[in-house]
């Protein structure tokens, strides 16, 4: 059965994707633009038989997380920007744990504190990883408040399958409006002793494995290097399966487009529309809206008709940090440009038109 | 007269000398040679005196002593 | 022949990397020991902390999950949400619990966490050297510390139990020391008295462990103990700082 949509603030509707789609523990710190992530979650949580803890940081957040992560919970965290930052050190132990893991960053304008409008300055620090040591996290980034339960409610699977954190990256732009959604059904949930058969590596307790007294470790170290090679090796095999599994993109009008937009979340619905002023204008212009960050779907730019476009246009909410995910899949293929406003700036999409168009005039 | 055992595991000893420090009877000694780890373990020398207080299986950090009280027929 | 003292299976075979006479090995000992008198070792989820015990995992014979530094509080929150039926604990010693975890470990108790912790208190870090710790007495000498601990520089040596005990969420706490048989013996009461409390869902439990580290402190093992009696428990005397009212106590 599918339910009628619903008209729901961004936050709100985050978090109840994210219990319909099993998370049953939820560890959390306020902060701009997420509050009413935490605060929707204290309210309904209980009612789902789960459980909600206010932490005492971030840091008490993510390891909370770890903990009931590494017993075979279902956990869903959500932050802003900083605290992110702050739950970077939890993020590598998760990888190198491999526990799962479901998280949301609804960011906001850097560095340091900086403020609270939309932002889009975290794509290295979700990307590259802001932890210690070779690790990776995929990320999402929804475009519209549905875009984001609909991977909210597949994040928790995703992120049990590969036994890692799945990131689904917000700006506030999203957190903080309404929009009509669906909302998806309830997933069934594990009871406490159904866990340490389906999760087999969960910390639960040997009596609940019948006669297998096998213990049970969930940890990081390794003091051998042989041994610490030998894991990340294995990790990044992992890795490499996410990397042919989990890039996903959207692309629009790429065929005979003078002019190509590269643009994720907010951005993009902005640059939709800058399509929209540029083709009244008589200008084809064409974008690709990459859905995960990490894997960056490469794939995409090779949709690019080359024989008509004459630059691309990173767009962006940050002085310039994906366009270097975007000149690595051009590979040199065509000139790389930049469109952008900072610190919880959004540009119009006129401005990004006007961007547009300078860029093709610079190019004659 | 009830009459005690101590069994060592010298392979576990790391020759610590808690065990000896505490003993109340000097039953415990350090061996002359060295176990495997490079260490003189912990060894009875004067068996007959223990009065099975386990007081150097209580202090014994590495899981190295056993004790056992002697019942008829035990040698 | 009766075994009146045999090695519990609540330990692993595997030889312990702790140095000669450190005494981790007697406090990993009585917690497994108290696990397996209790008949809960398959019902225990214990969390190793970063440390010398970081690798506590190894020999302590439960499933267990280590934490980041100073985060194992927290760890164990979130094992205790998944399994209240459990028996959780963590276990921390000074530099993890009272330097960079403070925070987790206070939270833990203002929640009433319903885990117990175990925290060995040596007055040092051992695993990077010898450093100073927040434990360390005041004239003690240490690598960062190399004319002994200045009050003037570093404050006074902190108290944690006493500090957690102030804080209403904390059922139980007690300090032990493993100086000697008695004292063993008593630390291993308090084990079970704090497995127990936990089990009645009566709040945060925390035994403190007055241990040793003889390479560190460059004593002989014997010596450490004995400096453990003249000099530690002058300042942080052993005893029950806290305990539920015993109509509370089933």
């Amino acid at each position: 059965m599918i339910t009628d949509k619903v008209l729901m603030k961004g936050n709100e509707a985050f978090a109840e994707a994210a219990i319909r789609g099993g998370a049953r523990l939820y560890f959390g710190y306020p902060i701009t633009p997420q509050s009413e992530v935490p605060e929707y979650m204290s309210r309904e949580l209980p009612k789902h038989g789960g459980c909600f803890v206010q932490a005492e940081s971030e840091l008490g957040a993510i390891n909370m997380a770890y903990g009931a992560g590494s017993a075979g919970g279902t956990v869903f965290i959500s932050s802003s920007s900083p605290g992110i930052a702050l739950m970077q050190e939890g993020m590598s132990f998760l990888c190198s744990a491999e526990v799962p893991l479901l998280a949301m960053n609804v960011s906001r304008g850097g560095p340091g504190i900086g403020g609270i409008q939309p932002g889009q300055a975290d794509y290295y620090q979700v990307t590259r990883g802001g932890g210690n040591g070779d690790y990776k996290i995929p990320v999402f980034a929804p475009a519209s408040i549905q875009e984001a339960v609909d991977l909210l409610y597949e994040g928790t699977d995703m992120a049990q399958y590969w036994r890692n954190p799945i990131m689904i990256l917000a700006d506030g732009m999203i957190g903080q409006m309404m929009e009509p959604v669906r909302l998806p059904e309830f997933k069934p949930v594990l009871a406490p002793n159904e866990i340490a058969g389906k999760r087999d590596w969960a910390c639960t307790g040997y009596a609940d494995r019948g006669g297998d007294q096998n213990r049970r470790v969930v940890k990081s170290l390794r003091m051998q290097p042989e041994k610490l090679e030998e894991h990340v090796e294995k990790l990044f095999k992992k890795y490499a399966q996410m990397e042919t599994e989990l890039a996903r993109y959207e692309s629009e009008n790429l065929k005979g487009a003078e002019i190509v937009f590269v643009a994720f979340g907010t951005t993009a619905r902005i640059c939709r529309e800058a399509c929209e002023i540029l083709a009244s204008q008589g200008i084809k212009a064409g974008l690709i809206r990459p859905i995960s960050l990490w894997p960056f779907p490469e794939k995409a730019f090779d949709e690019i008709d080359f024989s008509t476009t004459k630059a691309v246009i990173s767009a962006e909410l940050s002085m310039g940090q994906m366009i270097t995910d975007v000149k690595l899949a051009l590979n040199g293929r065509l000139p790389v440009f930049l469109a952008h406003r900072t610190g919880g700036m959004v540009p119009t999409s006129p401005e990004v038109a006007q961007r547009a168009k300078a860029v093709l005039e610079g190019l004659k | 007269m009830r009459a005690f055992k101590l069994v060592f595991r010298p392979e576990k000893c790391k020759g610590c000398e808690l065990c000896r420090s505490v003993c109340p009877k000097g039953v415990i000694g350090m061996a002359a040679n060295v176990n495997a780890k490079g260490y003189h373990p912990a060894c009875a020398v004067n068996q007959e005196a223990c009065i099975g207080c386990q007081s150097c299986a209580l202090m014994c950090p590495d899981g190295a002593i056993a004790i056992y009280q002697l019942e008829e027929g035990d040698q | 022949m009766k075994p009146i003292f045999e090695y519990t299976k609540g330990m692993t075979e595997m030889p312990t990397h702790y140095c000669p006479g450190c005494t981790h090995g007697i406090a990993h000992r009585l917690i497994m020991e108290v696990l397996d008198e209790m008949g809960m070792l398959g019902n225990t989820v214990g969390v190793a902390p970063i440390g010398c015990s970081v690798m506590a995992h190894q020999y302590m014979n439960v499933d267990m999950c280590e934490a980041a530094h100073g985060r194992a509080p927290a760890v164990a929150s979130g094992i205790r949400r998944v399994h209240p039926d459990k028996i959780v604990f963590t276990y921390q010693g000074d530099g993890d619990l009272a330097s960079i975890g403070t925070g987790e470990i206070i939270h833990a108790a203002v929640r009433g966490e319903k885990f117990t912790t175990f925290f060995i208190n040596n007055g040092i870090y051992g695993m990077t050297g010898g450093q100073m710790a927040p434990t360390t007495l005041i004239g003690q000498k240490s690598t960062t510390s190399q004319d002994g601990r200045s009050k003037e520089l570093n404050g006074m040596p902190v108290k944690m139990s006493e500090m957690l005990a102030t804080i209403d969420g904390a059922a139980y706490v007690e300090r032990v020391a493993l100086d000697s048989p008695a004292h063993v013996r008593q630390a291993k009461k308090a084990i079970r008295k704090a497995f127990e409390i936990q089990q009645q869902g009566l709040g945060f439990t925390l035994i403190e462990f007055l241990s040793t580290c003889p390479t560190n402190w460059g004593m002989t093992p014997v010596k450490a103990l004995e400096w453990v009696r003249s000099n530690v428990m002058a300042y942080y005397p052993i005893g029950v700082i806290k305990e539920p009212a015993k109509e509370e106590q089933a």
